[in-house]
């Protein structure tokens, strides 16, 4: 009797394991979907991929050859298992317009787009997470009015226009930052690429001049990328403590004759730290989304910019992997903000 | 001896407790929704400005002071107020005024082909998965959740590369990247609706799948999606003014918005209000669709408010 029990519970998979799987199942799938819709945009493309290779005026014989190369008189399906093998290698091919493989590009451009995104949404929180609890504590006054004005309008701002007003503003009557690019031209290439961050790099080897110009330039595209986090992110906040500071315990917290401040920030706002952890990582996912109109205003070389140019050049390669590797970072950090939620949150149990 | 009173005036017939008549009973509805939205204040001021644009776009030709594709390049990047031309001239001496009022046209011809061509591609997949449930279920909402997983805009710009460029391409690109959001809604409402009785009723009349579907669960879901709609119409302009910024949705010499800032960009420190004023219309659409997004929330959906 006592054995067949302990047989089955030793059986039994616990539950966090199960959870686990299946995440991992939905990953899998969600990734080899998102590879497989990259590949068909890329085989309905009007551009010929094998004149892309060999150019207009290569004879018949070599177009044949390169047309079999490439793997293109094989089905469809094997085509796309060819592709796969190649992805998981981190081989995206080769960009025809920068001659080099698009796994190089990408990891010179990735890291620039990554630096501009989380300043941008460190900015967002550090303003967005305070402005949203005190629009929640002190509901309908004028500070909850401005909460709204700043989300209604975030929401409403085409990026690009507000980074063309931000540079005639600031750069061009104002004079108060630097212009568009990443660093100014006499600093190029003083700091050695170790992260690829230019702020850490240039602090780590102790180039501060560096530091104040590609600080003086990433300023201002961080703070435009950072208030349209702080439009989403405030609003989430004041959404989240409203429904904290209604429940009873902050009434018996207050009728125990604590102070307002110890009220709002030791009992609700601890309750919305996980919620709150889980909305800044979406956050920072649509900044990275947000970065491609923002990048091609600021002239700034991340993976924004290289997509829109190569787009531009018909440079298919460089397209589809960059979209993979921005597909699967945004998936990468919706899946983030999920576990944490479900493991983090006792509620969700 | 109970003679019920004849209403005198119209807002009185609208208001009776006790409607006579099922035309009655939903005009009374609709009046009421107006009521809700008119107590709004903010809800009234983006009707209003949305009004405002959708007359600037059909009276376009009687208000345009010029031909919106006539150069005079002897007037380029002239300032506003120049000689008649109320918002200034361009890069190519064309009248920045009437482009506004045609590039309106374009705009709300953009919003409302995504607005019927999104949602109803998520309403076929969302009912579809929901009725049918099983593995074409699964099979279809894997493929809704693959498509959310791509960040739109870098999705529709690969669908632009796929597609070429043009506004009837970026019109698809933006609703292949739109639809999954309402297919949930679609296919979260047949769930509710699939097992009610009225469903069960109907189908031992003899009505097959397809009648359900498109008779009887696709005007239940209809209300939801108007909302989402309403709400994601800002949404919609704005990806439509990116991808015209980047110069893969109209073509030039398109009086298209984004097309018009993109262009401006190039004299954004000499000659400010090239790129400023189309900006500013943007805006103004945007900000309209969300004031008046938000209303509609309120009054369609009562238990979604706050």
């Amino acid at each position: 009797m006592s054995d067949s029990t302990t047989g089955a519970a030793a059986l039994t998979i616990p539950p966090w394991i199960k959870k686990t799987l299946s995440t991992a199942i939905t990953v899998i799938f969600t990734i080899l979907g998102l590879l497989f819709v990259t590949f068909m945009i890329g085989r309905v493309m009007p551009v010929d991929p094998v004149l892309a290779v060999i150019g207009e005026r290569a004879t018949q014989a070599q177009y044949d050859a390169t047309y079999i190369a490439l793997g293109l008189d094989k089905p469809l399906l094997v085509q796309f298992g060819i592709y796969l093998g190649d992805v998981l290698q981190g081989d995206f091919g080769r960009s025809i317009r920068t001659g080099k493989q698009v796994s190089e590009d990408l990891a010179r451009a990735f890291p620039a787009t990554m630096e501009l995104a989380t300043l941008g949404t460190l900015i967002g929180v550090v303003i967005g997470v305070p402005l949203g609890v005190l629009a929640a504590v002190k509901r309908g006054s004028w500070i909850d009015q401005i909460a709204r004005l700043v989300g209604l309008v975030g929401y409403s701002m085409p990026i690009f226009w507000l980074g063309l007003m931000g540079l005639l503003v600031f750069y061009g009557i104002l004079g108060w930052v630097a212009g568009p690019g990443r660093v100014g031209i006499f600093y190029q290439g003083i700091v050695q690429p170790q992260t690829g961050l230019l702020l850490v790099d240039s602090l780590l080897q102790g180039q501060f001049a560096v530091f104040r110009d590609a600080f003086s330039h990433i300023i201002l595209p961080a703070s435009l990328l950072g208030y349209f986090s702080l439009a989403y992110i405030s609003r989430m906040t004041r959404s989240f403590m409203l429904e904290q500071l209604s429940a009873e315990y902050v009434t018996t917290a207050r009728v125990k004759g604590l102070s307002e401040w110890e009220v709002v920030w030791r009992h609700a706002f601890r309750n919305i730290r996980i919620q709150l952890i889980t909305v800044i990582a979406l956050a920072y996912a649509n900044l990275l989304e947000g970065s491609v109109l923002t990048e091609i205003i600021f002239a700034w070389p991340g993976i924004g910019q290289y997509i829109t140019t190569s787009l531009l050049a018909n440079d298919m390669n460089s397209v589809l992997g960059g979209t993979v590797v921005i597909g699967v970072i945004f998936v990468a950090l919706n899946i983030f903000s999920d576990l944490l939620y479900r493991f983090f949150d006792p509620r969700s149990k | 001896m109970n003679t019920p009173t004849e209403p005198t005036t119209l807002r009185a017939w609208l208001l009776a407790e006790t409607p006579t008549s099922r035309r009655q009973a939903r005009a009374a509805s609709w009046y009421q929704g107006w009521l809700t939205l008119r107590s709004n204040p903010l809800t009234m001021i983006g009707l209003i400005i949305l009004v405002f644009i959708i007359v600037c776009a059909i009276l376009a030709p009687v208000l345009a002071t010029h031909d919106p594709f006539a150069q005079n390049l002897g007037e380029r990047l002239k300032p506003p107020g120049f000689d008649g031309h109320i918002f200034g001239t361009d890069s190519l001496g064309r009248d920045i005024y009437s482009r506004l009022l045609y590039g309106a046209r374009i705009s709300i011809y953009i919003v409302l082909l995504v607005a019927m061509v999104a949602p109803l591609l998520g309403l076929i997949i969302g009912t579809v998965a929901g009725y049918a449930g099983g593995w074409a279920d699964v099979v279809l909402m894997r493929i809704t959740d693959i498509f959310l997983a791509f960040p739109r805009l870098v999705l529709a710009l690969a669908f632009v590369a796929a597609l070429g460029a043009g506004i009837e391409n970026a019109v698809l690109a933006i609703s292949l990247t739109a639809w999954p959001p309402y297919a949930r809604i679609a296919r979260a409402e047949t769930l509710t609706i699939r097992n009610s009785d009225f469903i069960a009723a109907i189908r031992l009349q003899g009505a097959g799948p397809m009648r359900i579907v498109t008779r009887h669960i696709w005007p239940l879901c209809i209300s939801s999606l108007v909302i989402r709609v309403t709400l994601d119409m800002a949404g919609i302009i704005l990806t439509a003014a990116g991808l015209g910024f980047l110069g893969l949705g109209a073509q030039p010499p398109s009086p298209e918005w984004g097309a018009m800032i993109s262009e401006g960009r190039k004299y954004l420190l000499d000659y400010w209000w090239v790129a400023t004023i189309p900006g500013l219309a943007i805006f103004a659409i945007s900000l309209a669709f969300n004031l008046l997004g938000d209303g509609m929330r309120d009054v369609l959906d009562p238990k979604g408010g706050q």
